[in-house]
């Protein structure tokens, strides 16, 4: 199949280059920031409980990949990201944000520092032709390769296991947030200890012609293929935000909770560094806050929530079923008098009032490893 | 004999997917549920909203509401009549209306009004064609 950056029949979506292994393996596609994605395969319950029981693959080709290289990559890398990527050691990986002027997140993306100079990139799929542009604004020697190449995530308690017997043993010795690349079976693979699911396990990314082949050895290997519908319900468990539903350009890094993606003691210019000088310096009106359903039912991004019996206050921005904890979970902006654990309110589910609690982030948190 | 999956022949169906079963030995009592294809388009049924015994239900009303990991959809009165039960099961096994939809996944018992008119609903020919057009 190779890199199908074509767009597909109907619709001007873009297929993955997996798609034939995908259809094998049964899944329902759903369309999804401009590529025709698996939403699901088992079922999204089967496959959620996959991957937090024991192992499962996603293919996540659709986030937008680009290599930057040279000796200036990581300044000029610094000049549009909050984290500091001078400080990021060869062979590490960090999460980080493109943020505008006024301090919102344009995006949120993962950034790789590999040997000889080179930086990988990964962005939402949704943002990655903004994001590409923004890189190409500060970086002459960009290099997109979302076309060309494979993503695919292995994350569940048996994922560096598996990953170890599948792809190279040194990955059971990487420790989270490490990268390296490794020659498997002739094909290059950048492997990183990452992921999006509160789980363990690592994101491979090798050539989209010979993708396939490792897509088979890892589902031989025991992964359960699992699609967009479990990837959004375990990343919700896990607390991590989605850009475009808990944060946007609207919303800045400290309310969000993601202070920790923001370098501010180094003196280097970035976009947005006055804002976030300065919002980090305030008092937060408003908090990135996790409910918990106290009743049965199903809270969604969108729906209102209310102080008891009262006014509207916010909107979700996700919410959803949790098939670990077995009730509705949801996030949303809260006012800072409403922002601490144990705060009760009342989410509006099509005219029910759902009550709901202001829980500690995040809805689940993996077993420690023996 | 219960089959979960297809159309089963002696139910009735609506266009929106509902099922009606009528009691053999007493007509006017009659199970309801979602269909095979309903529950495979939803995905995983993770939650059932249903009013309670004795509520009125009016043909081609909304008499509840299914959650499922993706989506929340709408269930429809098949007849005019008055619930006598609920399946609860479902509270802590919504899964069986995936599982099994015309079985251990039903979801209402209705006593049919006098006056209700089923002429509406589709047999089990009518509903597979109905789904081959839509």
């Amino acid at each position: 199949m190779g890199g199908d950056a074509e767009p597909g029949e109907g619709g001007g979506l873009r297929n993955l280059a997996l798609r034939d292994r995908h259809e094998s393996a049964g899944a329902r596609f759903a369309p999804f920031a401009g590529w025709d994605m698996p939403l699901q395969y088992a079922g999204t319950v089967r496959e959620h409980e996959a991957v937090r029981r024991r192992v499962g693959v996603f293919d996540v080709s659709h986030l937008g990949r680009a290599w930057l290289r040279g000796r200036r990559a990581a300044s000029l890398l610094r000049s549009v990201t909050t984290f500091d990527t001078t400080t990021l050691a060869v062979g590490k990986a960090h999460y980080s944000l493109y943020c505008n002027e006024a301090g919102g997140i344009d995006d949120d993306v993962f950034v790789y520092h590999l040997p000889g100079e080179r930086w990988l990139v990964v962005h939402n799929a949704a943002n990655a032709a903004q994001d590409f542009e923004r890189l190409r604004s500060v970086v002459d020697d960009a290099d997109e390769v979302t076309g060309d190449t494979v993503m695919l995530a292995v994350q569940g308690p048996e994922a560096v296991k598996l990953l170890a017997r599948v792809l190279d043993e040194s990955i059971a010795a990487l420790e989270p947030r490490c990268c390296i690349e490794l020659d498997w079976s002739g094909a290059p693979v950048l492997f990183a200890r990452t992921g999006y699911t509160g789980e363990d396990g690592g994101e491979c990314i090798t050539d989209a012609d010979r993708a396939g082949v490792l897509w088979d050895a890892l589902v031989a290997a025991g992964a359960a293929p699992a699609g967009l519908g479990a990837r959004d319900t375990l990343r919700l468990e896990a607390a991590l935000p989605l850009h475009g539903n808990d944060i946007d350009a609207t919303t800045h890094p400290y309310e969000a909770g993601l202070g920790f993606a923001v370098s501010l003691d180094d003196e280097a210019p970035f976009t947005g560094r006055e804002a976030l000088t300065e919002a980090q310096a305030q008092p937060r009106r408003r908090r990135l806050c996790h409910l918990a359903a106290r009743e049965r039912g199903v809270p969604r991004a969108g729906q209102a929530v209310c102080r008891p019996g009262g006014e509207a206050v916010t909107q979700l921005t996700s919410g959803g079923f949790s098939p670990t904890l077995g009730l509705g979970i949801a996030m949303a902006y809260l006012p800072a008098e409403l922002a601490s654990p144990g705060v009760r309110l009342e989410v509006d589910v099509r005219g029910r009032a759902l009550p709901v609690e202001v829980v500690r982030r995040p809805f689940y948190r993996k077993e420690r490893n023996p | 004999m219960i089959t979960d999956s297809g159309v089963p022949d002696g139910l009735r169906y609506t266009a929106s997917h509902e099922w009606l079963r009528r009691d053999g030995a007493s007509p006017v009592e009659a199970t309801i549920g979602i269909t095979d294809f309903a529950q495979d388009q939803l995905g995983d049924v993770v939650y059932v909203e249903l009013p309670a015994p004795g509520a009125r239900l009016s043909a081609g009303e909304v008499c509840g509401e299914i959650e499922s990991t993706k989506t929340v959809a709408e269930l429809y009165a098949p007849v005019d009549g008055e619930l006598t039960a609920v399946n609860d099961e479902l509270n802590d096994a919504p899964e069986l209306v995936n599982a099994s939809p015309y079985g251990d996944g039903w979801l209402l018992r209705v006593r049919i009004a006098d006056d209700a008119d089923l002429g509406g609903l589709l047999d089990a020919d009518a509903y597979r064609a109905h789904l081959q057009d839509s």
